[in-house]
Order: C-alpha cells, then sequence, then structure tokens
C-alpha cells in the first residue's frame, strides 16, 4: 500500500522542477533525501531548530530511543501529528540507519535557557529533590545525560523543547490505554516537578555537552 | 534619541504629518539631511508604499508587508542591502531601495511595518486550497517534503526570522517558491532545499491555500 501510494506521486510529478524526482528513484527516494528531509526540521547537524515549534536535538541521541520513538508516534501512544506522517512511513531498515548516522553526530549544545537558576538545575540533575521524590536525573540519564538504549540522552537539548516534554508529559505521551510503553517510567518524575524546576533543569540541560 | 523621533513621526498617519509637533518633525528632518539622503526621501514610509501600496497591502510586484514579522523585515532588508538575495525583482526594485539603508534605519522600518494590520490577498485558485492546506499542515512525506506548519505556524502567522505566509498574494509566494528551485537567493536557509522538492502543482496548491488565511 505504501508502495503503491509512492509510484503515484511520483508518476503526478511530472513538472520541470521535481523533474529530478522521477529520474534515478533512487537518489530522490534513497537514504540521502530521507536523512536530508529530517535534517531541514531537526537541524542541519541534528542540532535542533526553533521554528513556531520546537525541532528537538537528535545529535548524539540513543537508536534504541529514536526508534522506539518513531514506533511510539506511528502507533500514536506519542501524540504529534507531524511526526505521525514523517515516522509511518519510514521501514525499519531506513530508520535503523538514520538513528546510527545522528548517534554519531556532536555539534555544540545549542544553549538558550534561562540563566538564573542553573544551580538549582544541577542540583535536580546529580541529586534529585528527595523532598519532593523527585529522583536524581542521572541515576537513569547518566551521569553526563548521555542516556542508554530506551534511556535518552538529555544533554544539549533545546530549552523550550524539554520544557514542553516534561509540561506535557502525560497528555502526550503513554496514549491509547492499554499497551505499556517506556513512558511510564517518567510519570512520577514529571508529576512531581514544579513549573520553575522544570524550567530550572532544562535550561540546564541545554548547556550540557 | 534619533530612532525615538523616527518611529513618532512614520507611525503618525500620512495626512497628519504636516500637524505632528514641531519638536519631531524638526529632529527628523535633522536626522535625515544628517544621512547620506536625497531630498525626496524626507518620507521614508512613502518611498516604500510607493511601491508596496499606501496601507503596505501590496501593489503590483510588490508584495505585502504589512504585518510581517518585524525580525524578518529587519533581516530582508539587510538580504537586499548586502545582495544576499538576488531574484530579479529585488535586483531591480529592493537593491537600490536599501543601498542608502543604515542599520537604524531598517529597523524604525520593521517595526514601523510590521505593526500595520495586513489584509487577506484572497487571490489563489479556490479549487486548490484543500490539497494546499494538506501540503502545509501534513507534508508529503512519500516525496520528502517537509510539513510547513511547524516552522510558520498554524496559523501561518511566522515566529520571529520564520516570514508570516498567510494572507499573502499568490503570485509573489508562486515565484518565491519557484526561484529557489531555480537557485535564487540560495543564502535563504532551509527554503531552498524545501522548495527544490515540490512541484509546479504542489507549488499553485500552497500559494493558493495561504493566499486565503486570514
Ligand atoms: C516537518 C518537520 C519534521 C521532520 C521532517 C522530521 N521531524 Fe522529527 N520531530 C519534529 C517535531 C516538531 C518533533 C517534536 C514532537 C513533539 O514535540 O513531541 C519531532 C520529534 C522527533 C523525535 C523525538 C525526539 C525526542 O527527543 O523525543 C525523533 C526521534 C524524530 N523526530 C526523528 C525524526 C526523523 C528520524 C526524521 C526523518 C525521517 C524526522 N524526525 C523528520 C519535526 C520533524
Ligand atoms: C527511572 C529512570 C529515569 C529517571 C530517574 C529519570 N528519567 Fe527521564 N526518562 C526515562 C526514560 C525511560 C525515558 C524515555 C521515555 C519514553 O520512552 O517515552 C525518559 C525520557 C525523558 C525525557 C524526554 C526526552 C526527549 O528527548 O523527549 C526527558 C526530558 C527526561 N526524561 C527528563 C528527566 C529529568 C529532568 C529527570 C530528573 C528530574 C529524569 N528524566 C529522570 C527514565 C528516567
Ligand atoms: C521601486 C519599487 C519598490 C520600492 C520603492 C520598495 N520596494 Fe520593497 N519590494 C519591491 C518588490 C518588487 C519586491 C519583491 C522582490 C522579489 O520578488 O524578489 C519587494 C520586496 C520587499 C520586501 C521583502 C518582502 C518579503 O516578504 O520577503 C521587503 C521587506 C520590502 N520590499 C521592504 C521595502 C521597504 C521597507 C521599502 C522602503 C524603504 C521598500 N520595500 C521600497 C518593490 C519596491
Ligand atoms: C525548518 C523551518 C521551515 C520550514 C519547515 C518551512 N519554512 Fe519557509 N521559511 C523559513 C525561513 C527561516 C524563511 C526565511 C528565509 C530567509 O529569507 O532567509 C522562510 C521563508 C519562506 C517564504 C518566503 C516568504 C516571503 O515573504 O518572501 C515562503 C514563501 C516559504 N518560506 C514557504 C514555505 C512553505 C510552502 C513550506 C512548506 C512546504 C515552508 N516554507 C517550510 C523556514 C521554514
Amino acid at each position: 500500500m505504501p508502495i503503491m501510494a509512492g509510484a503515484l506521486a511520483v508518476v503526478a510529478a511530472s513538472s520541470s522542477l521535481a523533474a529530478d524526482r522521477d529520474e534515478g528513484g533512487d537518489s530522490k527516494h534513497g537514504f540521502q533525501a530521507k536523512l536530508e528531509y529530517c535534517k531541514t526540521c531537526h537541524g542541519l547537524s541534528g542540532e535542533g531548530y526553533r521554528g513556531y515549534f520546537s525541532m528537538p536535538r537528535l545529535a548524539g541521541q540513543q537508536p534504541k530511543y529514536i526508534e522506539n520513538q518513531l514506533r511510539a508516534f506511528s502507533e500514536r501512544r506519542r501524540v504529534n501529528p507531524v511526526m505521525f506522517n514523517v515516522a509511518h512511513v519510514l521501514s525499519p531498515a531506513t530508520l535503523a540507519a538514520l538513528s546510527a548516522h545522528f548517534k554519531a553526530l556532536n555539534p555544540p549544545p545549542s544553549g538558550g535557557g534561562p540563566k538564573e537558576h542553573l544551580a538549582l538545575g544541577k542540583t535536580i540533575f546529580e541529586e534529585g529533590l528527595p523532598e519532593s521524590n523527585v529522583p536524581a536525573c542521572s541515576a537513569c540519564h547518566g551521569p553526563e545525560a548521555k542516556g542508554h538504549e530506551e534511556i535518552p540522552r538529555l544533554a544539549g537539548q533545546l530549552y523550550p523543547y524539554t520544557l514542553q516534554a516534561l509540561s506535557y508529559w502525560g497528555k502526550e505521551r503513554g496514549q491509547g490505554g492499554t499497551r505499556d510503553d517506556t513512558s511510564a517510567i517518567m510519570v512520577p518524575t514529571t508529576h512531581n516537578l514544579t513549573q520553575e524546576q522544570m524550567s530550572a533543569i532544562a535550561a540546564y540541560l541545554s548547556y550540557m555537552k | 534619541m534619533r530612532l525615538v523621533s523616527l518611529d513618532v513621526d512614520i507611525a503618525a498617519p500620512r495626512d497628519m504629518t504636516r500637524r505632528h509637533s514641531t519638536v519631531a518633525t524638526f529632529t527628523l528632518a535633522a536626522v535625515l539631511f544628517a544621512g547620506p539622503l536625497s531630498a525626496q526621501e524626507q518620507l521614508p514610509i512613502r518611498n516604500c508604499t510607493w511601491c508596496h501600496g499606501s496601507s503596505a497591502q501590496g501593489f503590483a510586484n510588490a508584495p505585502r508587508i504589512a504585518g510581517q514579522t518585524r525580525q524578518y523585515l529587519e533581516m530582508s532588508l539587510q538580504s537586499f542591502k548586502n545582495h544576499a538575495r538576488d531574484n530579479p525583482y529585488s535586483k531591480q526594485y529592493m537593491w537600490g531601495a536599501t543601498a542608502n539603508l543604515d542599520a537604524e534605519m531598517a529597523h524604525g522600518f520593521a517595526a514601523y511595518f510590521s505593526e500595520l494590520p495586513a489584509e487577506p490577498a484572497n487571490d489563489g485558485d479556490a479549487a486548490l486550497e484543500d490539497q494546499g492546506k494538506a501540503i502545509y499542515s501534513e507534508g508529503l512525506p512519500d516525496e520528502n517534503v517537509v510539513s510547513c506548519i511547524v516552522c510558520h505556524g498554524p496559523k501561518a502567522q511566522g515566529y520571529e526570522r520564520i516570514p508570516r505566509l498567510g494572507g499573502m498574494g499568490y503570485a509573489y509566494l508562486k515565484r518565491r517558491l519557484e526561484q529557489w528551485g531555480e537557485g535564487y537567493h540560495a543564502a535563504a536557509e532551509p527554503m531552498p532545499r524545501i522548495a527544490r522538492n515540490l512541484t509546479t502543482n504542489e507549488i499553485n496548491a500552497l500559494a493558493s491555500y495561504l493566499s486565503f488565511i486570514k
């Protein structure tokens, strides 16, 4: 079915502007074209991009996490109309190759978070807030916030993206009922953080290399 | 100080200018005579609205600039001045219009025009509106065409240096998207890579949809 749709679209694309689309179908539909497509939104070095919406940093991200999230987008367990459309046409092989590519990129962090509460952010990351049942983020995300397998890298992530992810966790992830998914692990943490604490940790992470 | 007095004067409707406080008018005149501007540029706004229409809603080849984001307007004026924007009409009209523009003036113009109310052109092909809307919000993932909504916003209102597109004229939008495919204005990251992937039909649909957005 996806193959049919693709073939129809190629036939329809008859203008001179997109002429190269029908020649050498492979170069236009192959790995490089797909990679460029991801980078148009996620930044040329995978560093993230701030448009009307925030496109998260993918550089250095754990491949297993990327693959896991794309499955969650296409099964609508993680709700995002833009990434649903992106994800549901990807083959597992293309996705694996894209993930490996992004893992190897290492642009500097975007920074940009407000600097007033970086010390609080550091404390939350390294020690948590025992009095409000917030665990140390480093316990799972690693001492340098590089992540591991299904646990994402957080270092260098865009400030507005992390802030939004933490603020709307239960509304965007783990949707669709019965199916258990990895997003449940973060629910207590996001519940127990205040908005100010979320901002502090998101800002701290935005500067981490 | 210079900028403040400029803002005061240009923010006044044109027919009010003569009744403006002597102090402000005097300061403005001093600013203009101090710069390398010719006499006809004493009313700087009129220099722009001459081509862009009396309320900056666009006229002939000159696009609407009313209600555009301030950052995009300011960046565009720089890109004409430094010739990074090399589209044929840019070269023909805007290189000259910005040749004597200093950074402060560019900032003042951008602030002024961004505050003006914008009206939709409504001049696209209504039969293509739905197709354009679908590409705008969902992209064409099989063809590696990105959705526009992530950067330009749900109402095509723009964000900082990313321009507002809603309600701009059909012919202008079409020309912009086509000329990136032809290699013009290559510095306008990320648009050249995006536009290159669009067919003529898709461009027509996008430009139509956008022209109707209020
Ligand atoms: C049209 C723009 C756009 C394109 C093209 C795009 N993305 Fe995304 N992507 C987004 C947005 C927006 C989000 C944030 C979604 C959210 O807020 O939940 C996102 C989120 C993601 C995430 C989740 C990251 C995280 O930290 O949780 C991954 C992984 C991802 N994209 C991978 C890809 C890959 C791989 C491609 C290319 C096949 C791609 N994206 C193409 C806009 C895009
Ligand atoms: C018990 C382990 C654990 C702890 C402790 C933990 N996390 Fe997570 N975190 C995860 C897992 C697993 C995911 C992936 C969830 C998914 O699959 O949706 C995640 C995802 C995230 C994400 C989403 C990243 C993205 O790119 O979208 C953010 C942000 C995050 N965690 C921040 C934090 C912060 C801040 C703390 C400390 C206050 C923290 N985490 C503590 C396990 C943990
Ligand atoms: C002689 C006619 C003319 C004059 C005078 C003129 N413009 Fe333009 N302007 C144009 C045309 C034509 C274009 C479209 C260029 C293109 O299509 O590449 C344009 C484009 C622009 C753009 C880009 C809009 C966009 O959406 O990218 C801006 C901003 C702009 N003009 C501002 C001004 C300002 C400010 C002034 C006064 C200082 C001015 N113009 C004077 C004809 C003119
Ligand atoms: C990743 C962000 C991003 C995405 C996605 C995006 N744009 Fe843009 N767009 C920009 C930026 C930034 C500019 C300003 C470029 C410059 O002049 O330097 C721009 C400029 C434009 C302009 C010029 C407007 C004017 O006033 O001259 C048009 C038209 C346009 N985009 C249409 C689209 C369409 C159609 C799509 C979807 C197919 C799209 N854009 C997707 C970021 C984006």
